[in-house]
């Protein structure tokens, strides 16, 4: 029959209008500023820093190595070292930045910084309410407001985390067993000899 | 409740009442023109917000609801947005027809308004012809969308304009011969006159609204399609196609002026609106005698909104049609399934006579087969005649 298709889209169309308002399921839309959605594990959008312990300077995981400078394809990291060294997890010396500036209106999201960064220092958040009055310098981060701790990181992204906390705890162990090995080994023989 | 129907009436008598005696006339004529750009505007302005409203819940959206509560406050920030936007005219344009064009838009259509009957004794300009009046002053829109097409020396709005001008064109035999029936049965082209004419009522009270008769339904129905074109709503709103043309002759529009054909577009639709109410559904009267005592104005008011949803629904459903198809759905459709509605009218007319028992089942089924079997011939042939697939010679 002729408009046969045309009436079974308006009953369709009238299904909706009347389901929306009975049926809460059918209404896809987020409410966002009031409602949001719980964040996805695998979800990136920008860079940050992370630190170990309670102070966020002095226990930045970064050493300056400037890997992710170099890598970056925006080219939007800007790293100064400093020669000051302090000591890393494991005990050993390393560098730390003096300066570390992310330009976030430059950077795209990519994490090959991520990728490349042998020390899991710098990851990636999960923040996207980064809208400022000022372009230019408000979206120029320093390594103050870039860097986060551990704990974040690994509500952020609990599989990875627990997997480089399981290593680096590992890493961690090795070293304090290979240094009393060599404490041990070192140690002059007590006084009376070998039994 | 006799004094409710007649409030507007009165108000206007009394306030006209004040003015010194020579003065009577024009002041009442102002009275009547603020009262129908006062009601209509805000008309305007509940409509586009319960458009998108109702589109939004059509497509299991909420539509706007950040303005204001539930965002009933959209139009005025749309007003705002609207005028404080940058009203910009193309270097090349033709100045004088670009600006004319809204104003050629919007001003004829608020004088269709004139001879429309809202409620009892509540019609501005009572006159003999006026629905001839109506579809005179209708056609300026015409006018307007080709002025604004040419004078904008862009491709996009002459595009726009041409495929308006067709489609308007093709649409107005329909739409002016859906209503002749109704004008051959009341023996008037008065508005007022006409609704006079369904003004009777059978034995079970119901109203003698042209709608309810086999002519007037098929009428009723030709009327709202050809009138869907006519407004350019979807699902024919090829002038506008945004996928297409990006907006059509109101690509070079901006701010006010793009507000203006904005405002001309959703006020042509009010007042056709308006008229398949006046023609069809009975105007101001109420569907049955017992409810006499509802305000008459209340009754245009409601079947008026009721017919604004039913536009907004066929608008979510459809889909935009070609050109191609436009143009042969008025003119191998339409156009003579209007003419044979005369005929049917007409045979309704002369088999109004027949005095049996059977007499009045016998008449429907066949005045209603008249129409409908043409319907379905006509249907059929409309799809034998979409041309084959095209073949390409060169390009795979």
């Amino acid at each position: 029959m002729n408009g046969a298709g045309i009436i079974q889209g308006m009953i369709e169309t009238a299904r909706n209008f009347a389901g929306s308002y009975h049926d809460p399921e059918r209404l896809t839309t987020v409410q966002y500023p009031e409602e949001k959605l719980p964040p996805v594990e695998n979800a990136r959008t920008i860079p940050f820093l992370v630190y170990d312990g309670g102070d966020a300077m002095a226990g930045l995981r970064c050493t300056a190595c400037t890997i992710c400078e170099k890598e970056c394809p925006p080219q939007c990291i800007y790293i100064i070292k400093d020669l000051a060294k302090k000591p890393d997890y494991v005990g050993k010396m390393q560098l730390q930045p003096k300066v570390f500036d992310i330009d976030m209106s430059v950077c795209m999201s990519c994490g090959i910084c991520v990728e490349v960064c042998p020390f899991d220092a710098i990851k990636m958040d999960q923040v996207f309410e980064l809208s400022t009055s000022d372009r230019f310098l408000g979206l120029l981060f320093h390594k103050e407001q870039l860097a986060k701790p551990n704990g974040y990181f690994s509500q952020l992204h609990k599989t990875e985390a627990a997997e480089i906390d399981a290593r680096r705890h590992e890493d961690k162990r090795k070293a304090e067993a290979s240094a009393a090995a060599r404490a041990a080994a070192a140690k002059p023989l007590p006084p009376g000899g070998v039994k | 409740m006799r004094g409710l129907d007649q409030i507007f009436v009165w108000i206007g008598r009394e306030v006209a009442g004040w003015a010194p005696a020579p003065a009577q006339p024009l002041v009442s004529a102002i009275l009547i023109i603020a009262g129908i750009m006062a009601v209509f505007g805000t008309c305007f302005a509940l409509t586009t917000i319960a458009e998108r409203k109702i589109l939004g819940r059509m497509q299991n959206r909420f539509g706007p609801n950040r303005v204001g509560p539930c965002g009933l406050f959209q139009p005025l920030a749309d007003a705002v947005k609207m005028l404080t936007k940058e009203d910009i005219v193309p270097f090349s344009a033709d100045k004088t027809l670009h600006f004319l064009a809204p104003l050629v838009m919007t001003t004829p259509i608020w004088l269709a308004f004139a001879v429309l009957p809202f409620g009892r004794n509540m019609s501005a300009l009572d006159l003999d012809s006026g629905i001839l009046f109506f579809f005179a002053i209708g056609s300026a829109s015409e006018l307007a969308v080709f002025m604004a097409g040419w004078s904008s020396q862009n491709k996009y709005s002459l595009v726009g304009a041409m495929r308006a001008i067709a489609q308007m064109i093709s649409y107005e035999v329909p739409l002016v011969l859906s209503t002749v029936p109704v004008l051959m049965l009341a023996g008037s082209l008065s508005l007022n006159e006409i609704v006079a004419a369904q003004g009777t009522h059978t034995l079970g009270g119901l109203a003698r609204w042209n709608v309810f008769t086999p002519w007037g339904l098929a009428g009723l129905l030709l009327f709202l399609i050809a009138a869907t074109a006519e407004s350019n709503r979807s699902p024919f709103d090829l002038p506008e196609g945004e996928s297409e043309i990006i907006a059509g002759y109101l690509t070079e529009y901006s701010g006010f002026k793009y507000a203006l054909f904005f405002l001309g577009e959703y006020l042509g639709l009010f007042a056709i609106t308006g008229l398949a109410v006046t023609l069809f559904l009975g105007g101001w009267r109420a569907p049955f005698q017992w409810l006499e005592w509802v305000p008459s104005w209340l009754w245009f008011g409601g079947k008026f909104g009721v017919l604004i949803f039913l536009f907004i629904w066929v608008r979510a459903t459809l889909p935009r049609l070609r050109l191609d198809q436009l143009l042969n759905f008025s003119w191998r459709f339409l156009a003579p399934l209007t003419l044979i509605n005369l005929a049917v009218a007409a045979a309704w007319h002369w088999t109004g006579a027949w005095e049996s028992a059977a007499a009045a089942p016998v008449r429907w089924v066949l005045c209603a087969a008249l129409i409908a079997l043409p319907a379905h011939w006509l249907g059929r042939a409309l799809r034998g005649a979409v041309p084959p697939p095209r073949k390409y010679h060169y390009a795979e």
